[in-house]
């Protein structure tokens, strides 16, 4: 029965081919889920979209590439580009968004943009425009995993992303800081009456952010390669994560950033690799008409308990 | 203790406070009880420092506490219960305690902290046996019984409490009040706002009447209870101060 065989055959490959693109869409998903967090901590505290979102992985990214190339050992590199790069987030809050106090949240979003703008700019400035890449942690030689391979820096990104989630969640359940942004989250004023200052919580939201930002860049360098505005489009994929998760939730966050991987991967490598781009942001449009309050949306945070 | 001289809030062009002037004694407790939209909140967020004066002077503990934010105020030693309790729904009911006493960490020990959650749960037993829940869940009765709870752990000199009975069944009501008055006691000076003005100048020492927010009567409870005007406007036919 040849007609039979044949037809396993383009079953079996199909099917292994999904798988890859499968698990390409996890890895690359769990990047903007990272991302789609960060967007997540500062909008639930201060209200802000924060669109230098992306170049805070770019900096990660950067300046990981940078320190290895001149030859830091590359765990130094990777806790000084964090390090760095959260400092980076703090002095943005303090420089741009402070001294704006009083002014409405949509000029403040404008500012975010400019400071994209901005920092992109001296990205070019330092770096200049060509692609740089970092080798992978622990080398190139795939892992077979069933019928899918996958290249180690592939583990290395699911794991930092798992230990990212747990961390971020000890950090808001256990800790009187992670407690104290929840509380500005749920009720500004409320939180204020306890002695909550909301400057310093704007603080450490983006220093929180940038982080996360920063890991997320150093982790997926290796995968892509690392140019001064790899932060735009992985800001929007990031963005239209958050969204899709309902925008000030976490978990929400973590599936809007899956879900866009995902498909992203399906469509390019089922469909055709010229519309990978295109693909999140027609998700985003069929979630907005579906559910516009994303799929784990469709609650004030704001209103609290009351 | 705190003291308001000639003080006027604004909503925008809107003036809410017209030149109050109030004050509150150490160890007192003082009702402020007036009808709906007469000022009695706006003058505690002005207190509170939400919602800053833009005349007049506030003092507190012989500092002048005007224009400072709310996040300072309350390091000084002025809690604010606010209106309809605000409690933190989706964090438990001991984490909203713990964020209650948050300006505390790192200058007083766990240990001094810990002793004050074990204070108000026995002021409130329920909210011992509810600790983990989330505080969203409590009944309205128990949200306001927490919300007075969290104001006590920043330990404040003056608890400015905004109608704690708001809302609740007469018997809930009852306890709590019979609360504000055991703080007095307690050594906590309170400022208790309440449209019920029965409740509230029962427990008072002194009070003051509030209307279209300029203060139009003041006295000790008793007077205050005694007065005709407020007889007839605020505590019903038939009262009779006892």
């Amino acid at each position: 029965m040849p007609a039979d065989i044949a037809f396993e055959r383009i079953y079996v490959e199909l099917y292994q081919q999904v798988l890859q693109y499968l698990m390409t869409g996890v890895t690359v998903g769990s990047i903007y889920a990272i991302i789609a967090l960060g967007f997540v901590v500062i909008y639930n505290v201060t209200g802000i979209i924060n669109f230098a979102q992306g170049e805070f992985v770019m900096l990660g990214a950067m300046i990981m590439v940078s320190l290895y190339k001149n030859q830091v050992p590359m765990v130094a590199a990777f806790v000084i580009a964090v390090l760095l790069t959260t400092i980076i987030g703090a002095a943005l809050e303090r420089l741009a968004i402070r001294p704006a106090k009083g002014a409405s949240i949509v000029t403040l979003i404008i500012i975010t943009i400019g400071a994209s703008i901005t920092i992109r700019g001296l990205g070019l400035i330092t770096w200049g425009p060509n692609t740089s890449s970092l080798p992978a942690f622990s080398g190139d030689a795939p892992l077979v995993i069933g019928t899918a391979s996958i290249v180690p820096q592939t583990l290395w990104v699911l794991v930092t992303t798992a230990i990212l989630l747990i961390a971020l969640y000890l950090f808001f359940e256990r800790t009187l800081l992670g407690k104290a942004m929840r509380a500005c989250a749920i009720n500004m004023s409320a939180a204020r009456l306890m002695g909550i200052s909301p400057s310093v919580m704007a603080m450490v939201s983006f220093a929180l952010s940038a982080s996360l930002g920063a890991v997320g860049g150093v982790v997926m360098a290796p995968t892509t390669l690392a140019t001064y505005d790899m932060g735009t489009m992985l800001a929007l994929k990031g963005f239209v994560a958050a969204i899709i998760g309902g925008m000030s939730s976490t978990p929400g966050a973590v599936a809007g950033g899956l879900l866009v991987g995902v498909l992203e991967s399906m469509g390019a490598g089922l469909i055709s690799s010229g519309y990978k781009d295109a693909i999140a942001f027609v998700v985003l449009f069929l979630v907005l008409f579906v559910r516009p309050n994303g799929i784990f949306g469709g609650r004030d945070t704001s209103k609290g308990g009351l | 203790m705190l003291e308001l001289v000639n003080v006027s809030t604004y909503y925008g062009r809107i003036q809410a406070l017209k030149g109050v002037s109030l004050r509150v004694d150490d160890g007192e407790i003082v009702a402020l009880i007036g009808a709906n939209g007469a000022g009695k909140t706006t003058l505690l967020n002005t207190i509170c420092g939400m919602l800053p004066a833009r005349a007049g002077d506030v003092t507190f503990a012989g500092q002048r506490i005007t224009h400072l934010p709310p996040e300072r105020i309350v390091r000084l030693g002025i809690s604010h219960v606010p209106e309809r309790r605000q409690v933190f729904g989706e964090l438990s009911v001991l984490d909203n305690m713990i964020l209650g006493a948050y300006h505390r960490f790192g200058k007083e020990s766990k240990a001094a902290i810990d002793g004050d959650i074990e204070t108000v749960f026995e002021i409130f037993p329920i909210l011992k046996e509810r600790r983990k829940q989330a505080a969203g869940t409590l009944s309205g009765g128990q949200q306001q019984m927490l919300a007075v709870g969290r104001g006590l752990m920043s330990r404040p000199k003056l608890l400015l409490l905004d109608e704690p009975s708001l809302g609740l069944a007469p018997l809930v009501s009852k306890e709590i009040m019979r609360v504000v008055a055991e703080l007095r006691s307690r050594g906590t000076t309170v400022l208790l706002i309440e449209q019920n003005a029965r409740a509230a100048l029962r427990i008072a020492d002194r009070g003051y009447l509030i209307e279209t927010g300029k203060i139009v009567l003041e006295g000790t409870a008793h007077d205050l209870a005694a007065d005709p005007k407020v007889q007839s406007a605020y505590l019903g036919q038939g009262y009779h101060h006892s």
